[in-house]
C-alpha cells in the first residue's frame, strides 16, 4: 500500500511559505527541512535543527508559549514528525494559537536512503493531528494551498494548525545551514532582543 | 497564585514541594512540563494553579527536553518534572541541549532505590545517575527535605546562569513508601 504521492517541489513550497515572513519565527526539523529553510533565505529568526529527531514540534511549542504574540512555524518532514507523534497530543492540550506545523510529506525517510515511511505506507498525519485535537488541519497538494496556509500563519489566534504538504520524493541538492548550535541559539535570542549573557 | 494559598510561614520540613515551588518562582521559571509522578503531585498542582507558569503535560519525557529548549529560545525559563523511570527516554534529546548549550533543569523523583516494592522500577532507577551523566548532565541529590531550597537554588543557578544541564534526583526516602496493600510490612 502506498499513499498518493505528492508533486510539489519542496524548495519552491518552503520558499513560498516563507515569503514576506514579517515577524515569523521558524524551527526546522533535521535533514532536508533544515536545508529547505536555509535555501529559502538566511534569517536570524530561523533555528535549524541538525539532530534531536522528533523534537521540532515540541521546540515550537516551547517557543510559541514564550512568545505568544509572534507567529511560530515548525517546518519538518514526515519522518521527523512521526518520531515525535505524541507531541501533537501535547500541543493540542495547550492550544497555542500562534503555532503552526508544516509537515513536508514525501512518504519517505529521505536522508537515509529513501525508505518508505509510515506516511508513505498509508498513515495520514493530518487525520492523526485532528484526532489529537489540533484545531486546524489541512492536506495541501498545490501552490494555491501553500499560499492559503501562508496567509493563515499571521493570525496568532486561530492555531494550532498542521498542514500536511505533499511534496515530490526526488533528491534535492543539499544546502547546508550553520551547524554550531550555540551560535544559532544566541543569534535567535538576539533577534528577539535578549542579550548574550 | 490563585486557588492554592502558599504562605511564607506555612512551610515545614514536610512541605518540600512548596519550598521547591517558591524557589522556582524566585528564579522566574515561566514554563513547567511534566510526566506525572505521585511524588511531584503537589508541585504539579501548585503549577497548574499559577497563571504565571505555563504548565504542560507530556506524553513522554523527551518532549519536555525539547520544550525547555524552545522556551529558552523564546526567553522563558523552564523546568521539567519526571520520575526516574522516564530518564532513559531522554537520552538522545539531551544532545540537543549539549550541542546548543541550552540550560536544562529537571527534577526527578526516584523509584527503585528505597523500600521499593516493584522490581520493574529498579533497573532504570539504578541506572538513572549514569543515564544523565553519559550525556553530560550534572546530577545533584536532594535527600533531606530541609535542603530543598538550597539544592534547587544551586541547580537553577547552574542551569540558567551557567548554561548547564542539571538534574536533581529527589530521594525516594523523602517521598515515602508507596502503600500497595492494607497490610503493613
Amino acid at each position: 500500500m502506498s499513499a498518493t504521492l505528492g508533486t510539489l517541489d519542496r524548495r519552491a513550497a518552503v520558499k513560498a511559505l516563507l515569503a514576506d515572513r514579517g515577524d515569523l519565527l521558524v524551527i526546522s526539523g533535521l535533514g532536508s527541512s533544515s536545508y529547505d529553510v536555509f535555501d529559502a533565505g538566511e534569517h536570524p529568526g530561523n533555528f535549524y535543527l541538525w539532530g534531536a529527531m522528533g523534537g521540532a514540534a515540541m521546540m515550537g511549542l516551547g517557543l510559541a508559549l514564550a512568545q505568544p504574540k509572534r507567529p511560530v512555524l515548525v517546518i519538518t518532514g514526515d519522518g521527523e514528525q512521526l518520531m515525535g507523534i505524541g507531541s501533537l497530543l501535547t500541543i493540542a492540550t495547550k492550544q497555542p494559537g500562534n503555532l503552526s506545523i508544516a509537515v513536508l510529506d514525501n512518504g519517505h525517510f529521505g536522508e537515509t536512503g529513501m525508505q518508505l515511511s509510515h506516511s508513505g505506507l498509508g498513515a495520514k498525519l493530518e487525520v492523526i493531528a485532528s484526532g489529537a485535537g489540533i484545531r486546524s488541519v489541512s492536506d495541501i497538494a498545490d501552490m494555491a494551498g501553500i499560499e492559503a496556509f501562508r496567509t493563515s500563519l499571521r493570525d496568532v489566534g486561530s492555531g494550532p494548525r498542521l498542514a500536511r504538504i505533499r511534496i515530490a520524493a526526488g533528491e534535492v541538492e543539499r544546502a547546508l545551514p550553520p551547524r554550531d548550535g550555540a551560535y544559532l541559539k544566541n543569534r535567535f535570542r538576539a533577534h528577539l532582543g535578549f542579550a548574550v549573557s | 497564585m490563585d486557588q492554592i494559598a502558599v504562605h511564607q510561614d506555612s512551610a515545614t520540613s514536610t512541605d518540600w514541594p512548596v519550598a521547591i515551588y517558591r524557589t522556582l518562582k524566585d528564579f522566574g521559571v515561566a514554563q513547567l512540563s511534566y510526566v506525572p509522578d505521585a511524588g511531584h503531585s503537589k508541585l504539579i498542582k501548585l503549577s497548574h494553579a499559577d497563571r504565571a507558569i505555563k504548565t504542560t503535560v507530556l506524553t513522554t519525557e523527551e518532549e519536555g527536553v525539547a520544550l525547555s529548549a524552545g522556551a529558552w529560545l523564546g526567553g522563558d525559563r523552564a523546568v521539567l518534572l519526571m520520575q526516574s523511570s522516564g530518564v532513559g527516554n531522554c537520552v538522545n534529546m539531551l544532545s540537543l541541549m549539549a550541542s546548543c548549550r541550552f540550560p536544562l533543569l529537571t527534577l526527578v523523583t526516584m523509584r527503585g532505590e528505597w523500600a521499593e516494592f516493584n522490581p520493574w522500577q529498579i533497573p532504570m532507577g539504578k541506572a538513572t545517575p549514569q543515564a544523565f551523566e553519559i550525556m553530560g548532565v550534572t546530577v545533584l541529590r536532594l535527600d533531606n527535605p530541609d535542603d530543598a531550597e538550597e539544592v534547587i537554588s544551586a541547580a537553577a543557578s547552574l542551569a540558567y546562569d551557567g548554561d548547564q544541564q542539571v538534574a536533581v534526583l529527589i530521594s525516594q526516602r523523602m517521598i515515602g513508601r508507596k502503600k500497595w496493600t492494607k497490610e503493613t510490612h
